[in-house]
């Protein structure tokens, strides 16, 4: 029996028979349904995903007229940091305008935190008036809640990930509480400047990487900034799946925030005014792709069946179908692409 | 969709103005550019629309709008507000 080639979660290239190819996709958003107490995806949509990841091309993509909008996080990272060509951000941001043809784009500084960005806040501005005046795409700015920049020694408050394995669990929680309220000013300082400079929208990035505190924090900025600014354009894109509780008790508009998955993720981002939601399936490395492929279209579709925003999933190495490696396969990453799109009915990726 | 070379700025900057989802904001914009939702992602007919609405392009050509001038017009054909363009007048009157 021919063999179909597909990839392990790890981007290694690996053979499947049709049964297989089968068996994994079941698998996989039957591992969805069980987490996140949600509805396994349709024979149908089972089926449509068979032939995606059976389709002998090397790339394959939506029909003409089913593409959808691409979305930025470190968008100015990716070109003159990562792949190292020596441009500018503006130089970036026309290159993915006008060479790489790109809907959004972001800007954000080298460490991609709001804490350092408030001590720059002057230089940011200006790069961002600059580029504003230049782009015609619209041109977010994007930066990480990242809670732990609060700690000593960078930051005034004890290290929770030290008091917890020494069983300080109070002094632990309320070090994060602590780091909350810093985050919030720190997140409504530079957004509002930014939007000030003429961003055409706020990218709050890996929001929970920091676990429950970090989501808490970034839900209590984006309420603030939603009331104070109602026309800022605000996306919310998650660092994992699954909210860790690294406090534990921290509740949102009553909702406890530790162990909640993409869908319920969502009520709350809703909830703070977010217009943009970028759920998170983490990719296991160890299992193929159609099995986390399966998995994250069972939990996207969760989310954009009662999203009343859009929703962006992510879609890059490590997450979202493509495989935790920095140079995604494109017969990876265009699969999926199109089921995202397809079977989840992602807004945009 | 392939940005400015075809509408994918428009149809992202209607989603994000409008509060609209994607198969909304491309019949906002459609609409708005009177052609069909197929059309948007077409860089053919995309190429010609946006030229003639000096809306801005990936290909270079004298008098042809980029930047602040393009989201004037953009701003002004879709009915949305953006932020730069506020400031632009704001600042500059």
């Amino acid at each position: 029996m021919k063999k179909i080639m597909s990839r392990m979660g790890d981007g290694s290239v690996t053979w499947l028979t049709p049964d297989e190819l089968r068996r994994e996709l079941e698998e996989g958003t039957a591992d969805a349904a069980d987490r996140g107490k949600i509805a396994p995806l349709s024979k149908d949509e089972l089926e449509r995903l068979f032939e995606i990841y059976a389709a002998p091309q090397k790339v394959v993509s939506v029909e003409p007229g089913q593409e959808v909008v691409h979305s930025f996080d470190a968008g100015t990272l990716k070109f003159p940091i990562r792949g190292g060509v020596p441009v500018d951000r503006l130089g970036t941001v026309l290159a993915h305008e006008r060479a790489f043809c790109s809907d959004t784009f972001e800007v954000g500084h080298t460490d991609y935190s709001f804490k350092p960005v408030k001590a720059i806040i002057a230089e940011e501005r200006q790069s961002m008036e600059q580029i504003q005046l230049n782009a015609t795409i619209p041109v977010y700015y994007g930066a990480m809640p990242n809670l732990g920049l609060y700690t000593k020694p960078d930051g005034p408050i004890e290290n929770w990930s030290e008091l917890l394995p020494k069983g300080k669990i109070n002094e632990a929680r309320e070090a994060q509480e602590e780091a909350v309220e810093h985050a919030v000013k720190d997140m409504y300082f530079v957004s509002t400047a930014m939007h000030e400079s003429g961003a055409d929208g706020i990218n709050f990035d890996t929001v929970g990487a920091s676990g429950d505190a970090d989501f808490l924090a970034t839900l209590k900025a984006v309420e603030k900034l939603k009331k104070d600014h109602p026309d800022m354009h605000i996306e919310m894109g998650m660092a994992g799946e699954f909210v860790l509780g690294m406090h534990g008790e921290l509740e949102y508009e009553e909702v406890r925030l530790a162990g909640l998955y993409p869908h319920r993720q969502l009520e709350l981002v809703e909830k703070a005014g977010a217009d943009i939601f970028g759920p998170v399936i983490n990719t296991k490395s160890t299992k193929t792709v159609p099995w986390n492929i399966a998995r994250s279209c069972t939990f996207v579709k969760a989310c954009t069946e009662k999203a009343k925003i859009a929703v962006h999933p992510n879609a890059g190495m490590g997450v979202g179908g493509v495989p935790l490696t920095s140079t995604a396969p494109v017969d990876a990453i265009s699969r999926a692409s199109v089921s995202l799109i397809e079977i989840g009915k992602a807004d945009g990726l | 969709m392939g940005g400015i070379r075809t509408a994918g700025d428009l149809v992202a900057r209607a989603m994000a103005s409008k509060a609209l989802k994607i198969n909304e904001a491309k019949k906002y914009v459609a609409d708005k550019l009177g052609v069909s939702v197929f059309d948007l992602s077409d860089s053919q007919v995309m190429r010609e629309v946006r030229e003639d609405l000096n809306i801005g392009h990936v290909l270079a050509r004298p008098g042809g709008a980029i930047g602040i001038e393009a989201k004037i017009r953009i701003a002004e054909l879709l009915g949305i507000e953006i932020n730069s363009v506020k400031r632009f007048h704001k600042c500059y009157g």
